[in-house]
């Protein structure tokens, strides 16, 4: 038995439910999570699916510690960081990364990517170590000098993901980063962080909404509906015997490329 | 696409150009008032009174633009009345900009009470009269230069604390702020890093705005005479001092009236072309 990296334990978090505030008085709080427990072991690649809504991204946000939890606990290599502050969560910070689902937004449109990816790492642009991050994903160093609106949508994700290695974290959460690319991109993409999480032994956590992106890169699956995991199994066996009738709806919505039809 | 961009850049570069001359030309003549100025501002000749420009029948050689009623020549009141406006114009911007800047931010990514504070503040500011709060403050301070100044940034900051409130509180729900907060940046790195380069091109365009602006109210507050002394030649004094006499000697008007058209026009001008120019993201 491995031990776990992210230990997550009845984890929940609420936000107040502004369509319903009365006039005076708080609002009535939403529960977005109700309940979480599962564990990431170190070195493995976890998936998270789920339709729209399912608060796939909230988990995220709270893995990474971008929003607070209102209960349960999280431990991150056996220290509790549930309620750390922002200012004692900084020394970890460096770890625990993020790569984000809209490159675009995510990505400073004023500073050149040599900036974005150094800044990182409290280097400058023209650091040995920016161009070498960038050789792994697979651009050119001369990129340094470009503007993140100067290159395309497979380019500025590869950028979010040399930002991201760059700090050698212990854990990367992706989060729905293929789905606003095309196809053959998509399949770049996912080529590429394959083969970084086997050279550097990345934890990975991979959201998605599409399970056959899921079933390229993970080793075990959580399945989310309305805040919940309904199901959590290794890969093989999620797609041989699926437990749960949510589970089944999304595996049939997956399209199937089918011998019979011709164009 | 490529064409489109080509001609925005070329129509942004004739702008840049044009109001960047004229800008130039002000501020030249402002510099070297004494040595370009053909005449004294202030040396009055009752026998010269009235003269009109050099195009028109009885002009005299020497007063290129005509003489006011007291016989001052109109050009040289008019490269005189230049430093007060480009004095304002500097000063007043810079430190409404500073200002309103500085709280705009604070406003915008720290929520909170210090936004509740910097907000009330701001519409209680609103809802005072700007002209008349102008007015009571100089009657105050008293006349002077540095009254006019100082009456412009304490009226004209909500400007840009509301614009750069907005601006900073809509970069601040960008993805780029989280992955700063991801990367363990400081609050403080991340606001002046980070959106303080997104937030830039708004402030740009609004300082030259407010140049503009300055100089309006400069001359609208010599004007009624708040401004400097009524001797001293001002953009503003002589549109007020040409008024009465508009039917005999228009031109004592038209100039400067011309003149501070121009000069506001090419602020809002330069700023936007500026922006159009150096704009990582727009180029």
């Amino acid at each position: 038995m491995v031990e776990a990296l992210f230990r997550i334990e009845d984890l929940r978090v609420d936000v107040p439910d502004m369509t319903r505030k009365p006039l005076f008085g708080a609002a009535p709080r939403l529960e977005i999570l109700k309940g979480l427990s599962f564990d990431i072991p170190r070195g493995t690649v976890l998936g998270i699916v789920g339709g729209s809504g399912s608060g796939k991204t909230t988990l995220g946000r709270a893995l990474v510690r971008l929003i607070k939890p209102s209960g349960g606990a999280i431990a991150f290599d056996g220290k509790d960081i549930t309620h750390l502050s922002d200012e004692a969560m900084r020394p970890l910070r460096r770890r625990i990364q993020m790569i984000f689902q809209d490159p675009m937004s995510s990505l400073n449109p004023r500073l050149t990517v040599g900036r974005i990816v150094g800044a990182a790492l409290g280097l400058r642009s023209g650091d040995r170590r920016v161009s070498e991050a960038l050789e792994q994903v697979g651009l050119p160093a001369a990129f340094v000098r470009r503007y993140p609106h100067e290159l395309s949508g497979g380019q500025r994700q590869r950028i979010g993901i040399a930002r991201a290695i760059a700090m050698r974290p212990d854990f990367i959460l992706a989060d729905e980063i293929v789905s606003g690319l095309d196809v053959s991109s998509q399949a770049q993409v996912l080529n590429l962080l394959q083969g970084l999480v086997k050279e550097l032994g990345l934890t990975l956590a991979f959201i998605s909404h599409d399970l056959s992106v899921i079933r390229r890169l993970c080793g075990r699956v959580i399945v989310m509906q309305a805040g919940a995991i309904v199901e959590d199994a290794p890969t093989e066996a999620l797609f041989e015997k699926p437990a749960h009738p949510y589970t089944r709806e999304l595996l049939d919505a997956i399209p199937s490329p089918d011998p019979s039809i011709r164009w | 696409m490529l064409d489109g961009r080509g001609a925005v850049k070329r129509r942004a570069g004739a702008r840049l150009w044009l109001s960047g001359l004229w800008l130039a030309l002000v501020v030249l003549a402002a510099v070297f008032a004494p040595l370009v100025s053909p005449q004294d501002p202030l040396a009055q000749d009752l026998m010269l009174g009235r003269l009109p420009p050099f195009w028109m029948p009885d002009h005299e050689p020497g007063f290129w633009l005509g003489t006011d009623s007291l016989g001052r020549d109109v050009l040289t009141r008019m490269i005189y009345g230049a430093r007060v406006a480009l004095v304002v114009a500097l000063s007043a911007g810079v430190a409404t900009c500073l200002i309103g800047t500085a709280l705009g931010l604070v406003a915008g990514f720290y929520r909170g009470w210090a936004d509740r504070i910097i907000g009330r503040l701001v519409d209680i500011w609103m809802a005072f009269p700007p002209v008349l709060f102008a007015i009571l403050l100089i009657a105050v301070l008293g006349t002077g230069l540095s009254s006019v100044v100082i009456a412009i940034v304490v009226i004209d900051w909500t400007r840009f604390c509301r614009v750069v409130r907005a601006e900073t509180l809509n970069q601040s729900q960008m993805d780029y702020v989280h992955s700063a907060r991801v990367a363990g940046f400081t609050r403080l790195r991340t606001l002046v890093a980070e959106i303080l380069p997104n937030v830039l091109p708004v402030i740009v365009a609004l300082l030259t705005l407010e140049m503009g602006i300055a100089v309006i109210v400069e001359a609208i507050l010599s004007f009624v005479n708040l401004s400097v002394s009524t001797d001293a030649p001002t953009w503003g004094g002589m549109i007020a001092e040409g008024r009465t006499s508009i039917y005999q000697a228009w031109w004592v008007l038209a100039f400067p009236l011309a003149a501070l058209f121009l000069t506001v026009l090419s602020f809002a001008q330069f700023g936007e072309g500026l922006r159009d120019r150096f704009d990582p993201v727009l180029r």
